[in-house]
């Protein structure tokens, strides 16, 4: 028999469904991601710390889960709600169904709920705070459990994901090759290219898809916990420091505005999400929670010098207010869709970010070039 | 970048006639590459030889061309419209095909005219194979193992270098895949080349490593001239690789791929649109993915709008043809707004939150002979979809609206009882049109999900899909076995008992089950939901519950149990959107947005098929705009992707949905119209016409009755009587020997056919007792409320059709039309002309007469199609169809006058013809032909003979002020262009003996030389025309005619076939005449007009003239 489940927002929307993964309750900001592929990055991916996320995309589940697709060491979601979840998964590279996924990750899912209603919902009411129970099944008191809960607007969910020590990724160059499909002459294997830039990567909630395309372009990455100071950094000797993308409010991140202001200028940075956010307060300007966020794989992203276009993949709730920024930050990208700052250039630093994920994973590739802009801004400042 | 000024005048080519792999789809492309073109002020240039599409409708284009299409006329075109650009890739493979002659030959260099969308170089490279390998070796893709042929010696080394069978052959640039296939062997892979080289109008054939079994996928991507590129839509085949797009089921978005393959198909397609340079637009490129490697292989790409885009554009709401249009002409897809959020950008990629389906719709009963097995060459004929919120919901959707009598996927009685294991792994393992049926008698049966994926290689996903769909069917039929936990009612007692309180008197105030029985009834609702989240009917759970269909809908609704509709936004939902364009589901929250305007219901002509296709549509979409003018707010219902019905701003609400009694009503109640037209749509709704009235529903136009009352033999006969009419003896049938009966009383031979069909569906000529019995017995079931129509045949008549509206008051015909062929050929599969070549002005004067008086005795509101023959200067009525016909478009592209549009409003009883300014027939000075096409080609070895059962599956039209003229425009726009010299084959049966002497002197006049065999040379001779002797194929003499014909040393093939039983040889002679693509002749009236043709192609020269000259607005 199926376990009932129930689902409330802070305002009282409720909807009932089918329990999948392991019993129990959990609450969390709800966020609904329009990917159509991709649930296993989305599961793992370290941003969507403190999140119970709901996909739009009415089934999930069809091609399983495998160990490549990971995005880190296992899921940070909260939740999981979805329309239907397919059980017997297909596809060739398959390990274990998306079920079993949450059972030995000790998760809880709800399935047979109508996301569509929710989506509309979100999108009309904005974010909030959500509770979802196979335990307490009274919409009025599940409702209330959802109010009660830590609200993501302050909340640093960054120390909960941030690796605790240093570390060097891949040192051994096993770990980054670009997955390729096998060819009509067997399989494919990727080659990487020296590492010829040493960098210090902060960890907000590293995406192991930007190690691995940092590596790919030709970067020996030194992890740091997100609570590493400049100094620290800085007598690494790096020839370059990347901020990575991670949970939460930035604005709650006070340690790190304040570090990443005395890296700028003495090192070439790039920033992608998170670490993008925290360019903007570096500087001094501001951010701000979006209505709803941007997440998915199909936002489309101007980059105002070139006028082209990109569809970028997305996973953030906050943005930088533009007009918060000093006059020597140039806003380089914008989202088409609301016009929301995408990306910013230092005028008289070696800094650039992005909002989006270059690194895709779930999403479009479109944006990968910008690991190779970071390579090249390390050449030029040399 | 905004517009390129530099372009103003833009010539745009249609696809003209509806042929098998090119449908109505490259209308709706057309129609909004028009509308967007003219929104940018541009001035279009229209050639398209099909006049039942509304792209030629003369408000879509400034200079609208009905005319072949043909690179010698559309240069005339080009020379008296000097264009500026040429967009070639909307209209299909016909358009790039003729847009690639008109530049290799240099014409569009020498009036200056460029090609915008996809430049020469492009469409070669695209289309060219290997052009494509190359380019496709060149970025890197896996390609399969191949090589390219001209010739059969070069075919076998290419076999021998890939060493292994089955293999896959595909001739260069023929439509829908035609002359391809799949050689298992050394036999069939000569039989296939040979007939590829021949199709291929650059003997050229790729030979293929199989991908037999690979799954397959389709990419829908479009590029700006910025490089900016997007995928609009990702389509999964349920069918494997084997079976062609067109033949499969296809599923959108992407289902069995992870985020990293499908990104690596993704940067492969921009990689494929790239490197063959399409500079802007839409390109579909096809993918097959080994099913246990994962490995990728490209396998085509269409440098065009084709007929996945139409699809891709109904399955997401992103108008793929309307953006393709504004890119050709400069613009970048950031600075092209979404229609749908109206604030976001073009230049995104849509996110779906639902599931679609789509099946292909066969007609294999119209060719009982042709090889029925689905291989690479397209065999469908048009295609349903459907949308829902599950694969379960939309495949079954998707299968009720195919219009086969299906209710769902099985448990509606339909599948077979008991098969025997060897047939259903027959079904399974060949390819078939019923296949998808055949899963789920596999899975009832016992069959284990492997061991069907072992048999079809459809992915285990589907199949499992599918096996829970069986699987509540199942637990549906037990509902009643086991007892509900409670103990108290079992489903069906509950069902029975609901409908009956439903029933009572005063009820259901006054009696609430809800009261006796506690939680059970909650079961119950909890159990019809689920079922109706996985897409099954009340049509499906009548048949499992033992209910009838309107017990579960009264019980249904009692529960709460409506659908909600949803929106297709192209966004899942993180937008607004405007555009009124719905789907139906089981899901807890209804988008439609109520308004107080009176709602007019339209309901479509589901899939195209023989007999039903973009005519209807045409007239569907008429309506919308005129009720939409007249400030009726207009909902359109189909289930037809590639219809301009479906287009989500023809109608002001779009829902696209199953044609089914459920489906409309529920819509029908949820939108709460004032009423409903159903005479516009083809059989389809006309069948739903009585249900839908009983049910409450406001039928606008003729009645019901009197649509049924014109189906009815007695009343309608007594009518007849009364008017004073003729008609040909007759009588019904419902067993063999009533049949037998009724002929004999009436005379040989004798007309049979079904009540209530549409396309002659099962018509036949038989002439003797032993013919209708084999009819009776075989070909028809027939029953007392369907029973079989008998009429006398009337040899050698000639057949006219009339269409007329009338609101009641005034009658108008709209045109008479005169038939080239005589009476007993499907009026859908005759050419017939406005105004009439021969007939006498007092029967004119009857015909009108008898036309005005049915429509009166009949009360007729809106059109009415009679068809008539007349004798030796004797008027019969052959049948009336009190409803639009496939001829209005035709009739009002000839007089000028939107009939269909006037019949919508006329329909609402709000205005009158009077009013609208439409009181006497126009009798247009030119003259016009439409003739029809047929798919014979596809189907290699059927007869090609007309008869009373229509087989055509498009039509074109010729316009010309000399008759002769217009008919060979005809012929030539419907691909059998007449030929000015050479050598005349002509056979006809024995009756005709007598007066085939003229004919052949008329083309021995004409300079042509004469061929017969012995029979008619002797009767030739006689008559004083030269003739050449050619041997009979049972003479076993050489040469014989067939030698003739495939030494390419005959130009034209007249043969009357031979009455009753056909000749073998007949067959053979006209399938490979067919083959040969000789023009073939099979009626004497024919071969009298063709020669008038004839002469007029060799004194004058073909000229060219807009719609707008004829009839200046």
């Amino acid at each position: 028999m199926p376990m009932k489940a129930l689902l409330a927002l802070e305002d009282g929307v409720h909807f009932f469904g089918e329990a999948f993964g392991v019993p129990g309750s959990t609450s969390g900001e709800i966020c609904f991601n329009t990917s159509m592929t991709g649930y296993q990055e989305v599961l793992t991916d370290p941003s969507y710390r403190g999140q119970i996320v709901a996909m739009t995309y009415p089934l999930i589940g069809n091609y399983g889960v495998n160990e490549t697709d990971q995005e880190s060491g296992g899921p940070h979601v909260r939740g999981f709600v979805i329309g239907e979840l397919c059980r017997v998964p297909s596809n060739w590279r398959s390990e274990l169904s998306l079920e079993d996924y949450f059972k030995k990750w000790n998760l809880l899912g709800i399935e047979g709920v109508d996301t569509r209603r929710l989506t509309k919902h979100l999108r009309t009411r904005g974010a909030m705070r959500a509770f979802l129970s196979t335990e307490v099944l009274d919409p009025v008191e599940a409702a209330a459990r959802a109010a009660a809960s830590k609200p993501m607007l302050g909340s640093d969910y960054v120390k909960e994901v941030s690796t605790p020590e240093s570390y060097l990724w891949d040192p051994q160059s096993s770990l980054s090759q670009d997955w390729m499909l096998p060819t009509g002459n067997g399989p494919a294997i990727a080659t990487l290219p020296e590492a010829k830039y040493r960098i210090v990567a902060y960890d907000f909630g590293i995406k192991l898809n930007i190690l691995r395309r940092l590596r790919q372009e030709g970067f020996h990455v030194d992890v740091v916990p997100a609570s590493a100071t400049a100094a620290e950094v800085l007598a690494k000797k790096p020839d370059g420091v990347f901020l990575s993308n991670g949970p939460g409010d930035p604005s709650a991140l006070g340690y790190a505005h304040q570090e990443i202001e005395k890296l700028i200028g003495k090192t070439p940075i790039f920033a992608i999400c998170l670490g993008h956010q925290l360019i903007g307060h570096a500087v001094g300007g501001k951010t701000f929670k979006l209505k709803f966020g941007h997440r998915g794989g199909n936002q489309p992203v101007q980059d105002l010098r070139t006028g082209q276009v990109a569809i970028t993949s997305q996973n953030h709730g906050f943005a930088v207010d533009p007009d918060s920024l000093p006059s020597n930050v140039e806003v380089t990208h914008i989202n088409l869709n609301d016009q929301t700052v995408e990306g910013l250039r230092h005028k008289d630093a070696p800094v650039f970010s992005v909002q989006y994920h270059p690194e895709a994973a779930p999403g479009p590739n479109d944006a990968r070039y910008f690991f190779t802009e970071f390579a090249d801004l390390i050449e030029k400042s040399r | 970048m905004p517009k390129d000024p530099s372009i103003r005048k833009i010539l745009v080519i249609g696809s003209g006639p509806i042929v098998i792999g090119q449908g109505c789809e490259f209308d709706y492309s057309g129609v909004q590459a028009c509308k967007a073109l003219k929104e940018e002020g541009c001035t279009v240039v229209l050639i398209n030889s099909n006049p039942a599409t509304i792209m030629t409708d003369p408000e879509f284009a400034a200079r609208t061309y009905i005319e072949p299409i043909t690179p010698e006329v559309v240069e005339k075109i080009i020379a008296k419209e000097r264009p500026d650009a040429l967009l070639p890739t909307l209209g299909g493979q016909t358009a790039l095909n003729t847009s690639m002659t008109l530049h290799r030959t240099g014409v569009l260099e020498k009036y200056g005219v460029r090609m915008i969308g996809a430049k020469p170089e492009a469409i070669e490279m695209g289309e060219d194979r290997q052009l494509f390998k190359e380019a496709m070796i060149r970025i890197g893709l896996d390609m399969p193992q191949s090589g390219i042929a001209h010739t059969m010696e070069e075919a076998r080394r290419v076999a021998d270098e890939i060493g292994t069978y089955p293999l896959i052959i595909r001739p260069a640039y023929t439509l829908g895949g035609a002359g391809g296939g799949i050689a298992y062997n050394k036999e069939e892979f000569e039989t296939i080349i040979a007939r590829g080289l021949d199709l291929s109008p650059v003997s050229e054939v790729l030979i293929d490593e199989s991908l037999l079994g690979w799954k397959e996928f389709e990419m829908e991507v479009m590029r700006d001239h910025a490089d900016n590129c997007v995928v609009i839509c990702s389509i999964e085949n349920l069918d494997p690789m084997g079976v062609h797009t067109g033949d499969s089921i296809t599923v959108a978005p992407v289902q069995t791929l992870t985020d990293k393959e499908y990104q690596i198909m993704r940067d492969a397609s921009f990689a494929v649109i790239r490197e063959i340079g399409v500079e802007t637009g839409g390109s579909n490129i096809q993918f097959a993915t080994h099913p246990e490697t994962g490995r990728m292989i490209v396998i085509e790409m269409n440098p065009r709008v084709s007929r996945s885009s139409a699809l891709a554009s109904k399955a997401t709401g992103f108008p793929i043809a309307k953006i393709a249009a504004k890119l050709a002409v400069g613009y970048t897809l950031d600075e092209i707004k979404n229609d749908i959020t109206r604030e976001t950008p073009a230049s995104f990629e849509p996110v779906i939150d639902y599931v679609v389906v789509k099946v292909p719709r066969f007609t294999f009963e119209k060719f009982p002979t042709a090889d029925a097995t689905l291989t690479t060459q397209m065999k469908s004929v048009g295609e349903a979809m459907a949308i829902g919120r599950t694969f379960k919901e939309a495949l079954q959707k998707a299968l009720r609206s195919l219009e086969t009598g299906r209710a769902g996927l099985g448990a509606d009685g339909k599948d077979p009882v008991n098969p025997a294991r060897e047939q259903i792994i027959l079904k399974l393992t060949v390819p078939n049109a019923e296949r998808i049926f055949w899963l789920g008698v596999a899975l009832r049966e016992g069959f284990a999900v492997e061991e069907i994926y072992e048999l079809t290689k459809i992915d285990p996903w589907f199949l499992r899909q599918i096996e829970e769909i069986v699987k509540a069917e199942t637990a549906l039929a037990d509902w009643d076995i086991k007892p509900d936990p409670t103990g108290l009612v079992h489903a069906k007692a509950w069902i029975r008992e609901i409908a009956w309180g439903l029933e009572m008197p005063g009820s259901p105030q006054s009696w609430d089950p809800t009261l006796k029985t506690g939680t059970s009834l909650a079961d119950l609702e909890a159990g019809i939901r689920r079922a109706k989240r996985m897409g099954f009917s009340d049509a499906q759970l009548a048949h499992l519950l033992k209910r009838t269909p309107s017990e579960i809908r009264a019980v249904r609704k009692y529960l709460g149990i409506i659908p909600t509709y949803r929106l297709v936004d192209t966004c899942a939902a993180e937008f607004e959107a405007y555009t009124p364009y719905y789907y139906s589901t089981y899901g807890e929250e209804n988008e439609t947005r109520p308004s107080d305007k009176r709602k007019v219901m339209i309901l479509g002509g589901g899939p195209n098929r023989i007999g039903q296709g973009i005519e209807f549509d045409y007239c569907c979409v008429h309506a919308a705009f005129a009720l939409k003018e007249m400030g009726f707010e207009t909902i359109m219902v189909n289930s037809n992707p590639e219809t301009v019905s479906t287009d989500y701003d023809t109608s002001d609400k779009l829902f696209f949905e199953p044609l089914t009694l459920e489906d409309v009503l529920n819509i029908y109640e949820a939108e709460q119209c004032w009423g409903v037209i159903v005479q516009l749509g083809g059989q389809t709704p006309l069948n739903l016409a009585a249900k839908l009235k009983e049910a409450g529903c406001n039928i606008i136009g003729t009645s019901p009755e009197s649509i049924e009352q014109a189906e009815d033999r007695k009343f309608f006969a007594a009518l007849l009587d009364k008017l004073g009419l003729n008609q040909a003896e007759s009588g019904t049938a419902t067993n063999a020997e009533e049949a037998v009966a009724v002929a004999g009383r009436i005379g040989y031979p004798v007309l049979v056919r079904p009540s209530f069909v549409l396309g002659g569906r099962a018509m036949q000529i038989v002439f003797t007792d032993e013919e209708i019995r084999h009819y009776m017995e075989h070909a028809v079931q027939a029953s007392p409320e369907r029973p079989v129509l008998v009429d006398r045949f009337l040899e050698d008549a000639a057949e006219v059709d009339v269409d007329l509206i009338s609101d009641g008051e005034t009658t108008v015909i709209g045109a008479i039309m005169e038939h080239i062929e005589q009476a007993g050929i499907h009026s859908g599969d005759s050419a017939s002309v406005i105004p009439s070549f021969a007939l006498s002005e007092s029967i004119k004067e009857k015909i009108t007469t008898a036309s005005k008086a049915l429509a009166q005795g009949l009360q007729v509101l809106g059109l009415m199609n009679i068809q008539f023959a007349v004798k030796n200067e004797v008027l019969y009525v052959i049948e009336v169809n009190p409803r639009a016909s496939r001829t209005v478009p035709f009739v009002s592209k000839a007089i000028g006058r939107p009939l269909a549009k006037y019949a919508a409003k006329i329909m609402t009883g709000e205005t009158t013809l009077k009013e609208i300014g439409f009181t006497t027939e126009i009798v247009p000075t030119h003259y016009n032909v439409k003739e029809a096409v047929f798919p014979f080609s596809k189907f290699p070895g059927i007869d090609v003979i007309l008869g009373p059962e229509m087989k055509s599956t498009g039509e074109v039209m010729g316009i010309d002020a000399d008759f002769a003229m217009a008919y060979a425009k005809a012929e030539m726009a419907a691909g059998g262009s007449l030929p000015l010299k050479g050598n005349v084959f002509i056979s006809v049966r024995n009756r005709h003996k007598d007066r085939i002497a003229a004919i052949a002197k008329d083309y021995h006049d004409l300079g042509f030389v004469i061929y017969a065999t012995a029979g008619t040379t002797k009767v030739l001779q006689e008559a004083g025309v030269p003739v050449k002797l050619l041997y009979k194929l049972a003479e076993g003499r050489r040469p014989n005619v067939l030698d003739m014909i495939k030494n390419g040393g005959i130009a034209l093939v007249i043969n009357t076939p031979s009455e009753r039983i056909t000749r073998a040889d007949e067959v053979r002679i006209r399938s490979a005449a067919t083959a040969a693509r000789i023009p073939i002749i099979t009626t004497l009236r024919g071969s009298r007009a063709s020669a008038q043709a004839i002469a007029s192609l060799q004194r004058n020269a073909l000229e060219v003239k807009p719609l707008q000259d004829y009839h200046p607005m």
